[in-house]
């Protein structure tokens, strides 16, 4: 273990512990009167949970208090790092299932609709799949990979002691609060911030800790200058908490009640939620994603990265662009237009800072490309930056007006959206795990070669079969949405359009069970890895890939 | 800090950082992406000249185009109505079939605009080529609840059926059996007596008590043959089409239980024109009398 800084900075700990401890007593008092006065049976449920959580959680930090133990200061922390690999795993399953279900009510309507059952119904599941994979499955490998790149980059243990702890538990109580609400039909209508303000508040408070958590790190960091993916990790944390506190901003009927009224009104309110929801995608799926990929590839290629320059100039560029392109989600609707331009103009600029993540992924590799043959990992890690490099080029595309008209409202959204969710940051993601396993529970390789090839495989070909689908299916709904014929009388009624999508839904679901079976490979052979298991029929013939920490 | 050093892959001399082994190159930026980066910016620049784009204190830069998407809709939808408005006015006054029949391309347009109304109006519950469901009558056949003359068609797309509009079709098929009026041998009976004059296999001595109850109960709607009324809308029982389902269990459930389906009223929804368009299309589906 690499000798780490302890000289910059609190080096003892401890200090956040009567905060925390204070937050959860006054948490649990907070959630117990609300429970108590509620007649809001839900508002009732959600405040048992929180209370449970409480306490759970003052029982767990009397625990860590009489066991005696100090935070050994001289170490990295990497509890809360294999607690995050365990989450992202668990949530990315989760979701990916869901996503297989509600493409199943698609392409099946009448055979997966239980009208006694509400919960299961498309309206609640969707946004279950999404906040899934997006916040439970990439907020965890988020959080677990910024805790573990920060120490390493920095020379430096997490700040804050057992802070990062809160940070961990407090966000996935976040995504149960979040998935049991929609599940019970709470939801506040914004897509991708469905969770009502009480969720919101909760999230705002272990963001901050987050944010806390990562800056203390690099202030105490041993190293002259801060490494890229740091940057990147950053960017992300402050922006999605900027955008979080933004678009959420509302009104409650009641402290006791479940429902409340968005600060903003018709068109606004449409903007400040495109405005979030474009850089949710741009800031937590595209910059924290490319923090991980700053770390992970070099690391994985062991090739210094390629070029410094284009990595300060696309990241400043990409931060400065990127907040400005969500009116082109609001073509052709009640938006002005000059905002709707602007919104298309920042969105073609994004282009090329988009691909500088791009080029530096890539061109890494100079020197080490004959390692994609050999190590599936590696292999992994490059892909998901191709279908970075497509998406981010189908992106600004179809922020064209003239596409948008033919492309808004189709499958094409939905496909393009998959294409950079399954394709870049699901692979980015798994890589990084397929990292992290080995040098986190210190193993030499992972149990299996073989499997992360196949889970390789299986799940490129469900990607491509989702997305291929999709973009022939939305261009034909465009397509038949628009179609006139000589007497101007549109040719197609929309139950036409309906019917012709049938056989891309079956595609797309099988293209999405394809993903899912690969995921579950990777989750047995991550498990085994742990264990401290090889392969009988790989334990002497493959090199020892992965550098043993 | 470390010294820069040459990378010896490429030969590219490093920057002389390191965090955690991983260094970095010092390549220039690529020639092709600082091209393209300020192409697309020249390009937006050019773009907001022509096009609506800032704001300022009182308004925004309107662009040299003048350029309005919201106009250009207006202009597109007026446009379309004005190459519609001969024939749709000449819609308004269609009062029978054969006007329609002997002026082919009249016809043709209110088919065409009558098979768009009905795609995304009446498709839901009647189908797609008006083939009905169950509930839900066929538009295709020659089997007409409330006759299927370009009149009667008109009059049941304007006012519906059981609908909220004070002009509605409107007729009942009582619960016999949880009103009590019938007990349940009686249904049964009556069962096997409609079973008889749709020409299938029944109970005779069933059915013969039953066409009593039937004379008494059921007659003056459906007729003492059973063969409907369409003034009452009530339903022929002896051609083998059956809104509910004819099955033995579908008859008793009918008479246990009563029907009364509504179709909404168009009025107010559609246009005068558009409602006749969709009537002369209803009525070529292929049951029209």
């Amino acid at each position: 273990m690499t000798a780490i800084s302890s000289d910059r900075g609190p080096t003892q700990g401890g200090s956040e512990i009567p905060f925390i401890g204070a937050f959860l007593g006054v948490g649990s008092l907070l959630a117990l009167i609300v429970a108590a006065r509620t007649t809001d049976s839900l508002m009732s449920a959600h405040a048992m949970m929180f209370l449970a959580a409480f306490i759970a959680g003052a029982f767990a930090l009397v625990h860590h208090l009489s066991s005696g133990k100090t935070l050994d200061q001289s170490v990295y922390e990497t509890g809360v790092v294999k607690a995050g690999v365990f989450a992202s795993v668990f949530w990315g399953i989760a979701g990916f299932l869901v996503g297989v279900i509600i493409a199943g009510q698609l392409a099946f309507p009448n055979l997966l609709y239980f009208p006694d059952l509400p919960w299961t119904n498309f309206g609640r599941l969707r946004p279950l799949h999404t906040s899934a994979v997006i916040f439970a499955f990439g907020g965890n490998v988020l959080i677990a990979t910024s805790f573990y790149v920060v120490q390493r980059t920095c020379r430096a243990r997490l700040f804050g002691g057992i802070a990062p702890w809160f940070v961990f538990w407090g966000y996935n109580l976040f995504i149960v609060i979040a998935a049991t609400g929609y599940l019970m039909g709470i939801t506040q209508s914004k897509e991708y911030a469905e969770p009502e303000w009480y969720a919101d508040l909760w999230l705002t408070i272990v963001w901050v800790v987050y944010l806390l958590v990562f800056l203390g790190t690099l202030l105490k960091r041993k190293e002259p200058h801060i490494y890229v993916a740091n940057w990147f990790y950053l960017a992300f944390i402050v922006t999605i908490a900027m955008l979080h506190i933004v678009n959420n901003l509302s009104m409650p009927v009641s402290l006791l009640s479940t429902k409340s009224y968005s600060l903003f009104p018709g068109v606004q309110d449409a903007l400040t939620q495109w405005w979030y929801g474009h850089n949710a995608v741009g800031f937590f799926l595209t910059a924290g994603f490319l923090a991980i990929m700053y770390y992970f590839i070099p690391k994985r290629a062991e090739r210094p990265v390629y070029s410094y320059r284009l990595s300060i100039i696309h990241f400043w560029a990409l931060i400065f662009i990127y907040i400005w392109a969500g009116p082109h989600h609001l073509h052709y609707t009640a938006l002005p237009e000059w905002a709707q331009t602007l919104g298309m103009t920042f969105s073609i600029m994004l282009w090329m800072p988009s691909w500088g993540g791009m080029i530096n992924g890539l061109m890494t590799l100079s020197g080490a490309w004959d390692k994609l043959r050999t190590d599936p990992v590696l292999r992994m890690l490059v892909v998901s930056v191709a279908f970075y490099g497509m998406s981010t080029f189908e992106g600004p595309l179809m922020s064209i007006r003239a596409v948008n008209s033919l492309s808004h409202y189709t499958d094409w959204t939905i496909g393009h959206v998959h294409s950079g969710a399954l394709g870049w940051v699901g692979y980015v993601s798994f890589g990084a795990l397929y990292c992290l396993v080995p040098w986190l529970w210190k193993r030499k390789q992972l149990y299996s070669n073989a499997m992360v090839e196949w889970h390789f495989w299986i799940s490129t070909l469900g990607i491509l079969l989702y997305i291929t689908a999709m973009w022939v299916s939305g261009i034909m709904q465009g397509l038949m949405w628009r179609a006139y014929n000589s007497l101007g009388f549109l040719e197609f009624s929309f139950v036409e359009t309906v019917e012709a999508m049938h056989p891309f839904y079956i595609i797309r679901m099988s293209g999405g069970l394809l993903f899912l079976i690969g995921s579950l490979i990777m989750a047995y052979n991550l498990w085994r890895t742990a264990k401290g298991d090889v392969r009988a029929r790989e334990f002497a013939a493959s090199p020892a890939l992965a550098p043993a920490e | 800090m470390a010294h820069k050093e040459i990378d010896a892959p490429t030969g590219v001399e490093t920057t002389g950082h390191s965090w955690d082994g991983i260094k970095e190159l010092n390549n220039p930026l690529p020639r092709w992406w600082v091209i393209v980066f300020w192409i697309s910016v020249i390009w937006s620049i050019a773009y907001w000249v022509f096009m609506p784009s800032w704001p300022g204190l009182t308004g925004y830069l309107k662009g040299t185009r003048n350029h309005s998407e919201r106009a250009n809709v207006e202009k597109a939808v007026a446009d379309l109505q004005a190459a519609r408005s001969d024939q749709m006015k000449r819609l308004l006054s269609v009062s029978s079939v054969s006007e329609i029949e002997n002026d082919p391309d009249l016809q043709l347009f209110a088919i065409t605009a009558g098979k768009s109304i009905f795609g995304d109006n009446c498709a839901t519950c009647h189908g797609a080529g008006g083939q009905g469901n169950v509930g839900f009558p066929n538009l295709a056949d020659d089997d007409w609840l409330w006759g299927g003359a370009l009149g009667d068609i008109q009059t049941t797309i304007h006012y519906g059926i059981r609908s909220d509009h004070p002009q509605t079709r409107l007729n009942q098929m009582l619960a016999y059996g949880e009103s009590g009026a019938l007990s349940g041998e009686q249904i049964s009976d009556v069962v096997e007596h409609v079973m008889t004059i749709s020409g299938r296999e029944a109970n005779a001595a069933a059915a013969a008590r039953g066409a009593a109850v039937f004379e008494v109960q059921c007659a003056s709607c459906h007729g003492a043959d059973g063969k409907g009324n369409k003034a009452l809308g009530a339903p022929n029982l002896t051609d083998g089409i059956w809104l509910y389902g004819g099955e033995r269990t579908d008859i008793q459930q009918t008479i246990y239980s009563g029907r009364g389906g509504v179709m909404p009223a168009w009025t107010g929804r559609l246009s005068e024109e558009q409602m006749t368009a969709l009537a002369v299309y209803v009525h070529s589906l292929g049951g029209g009398e």
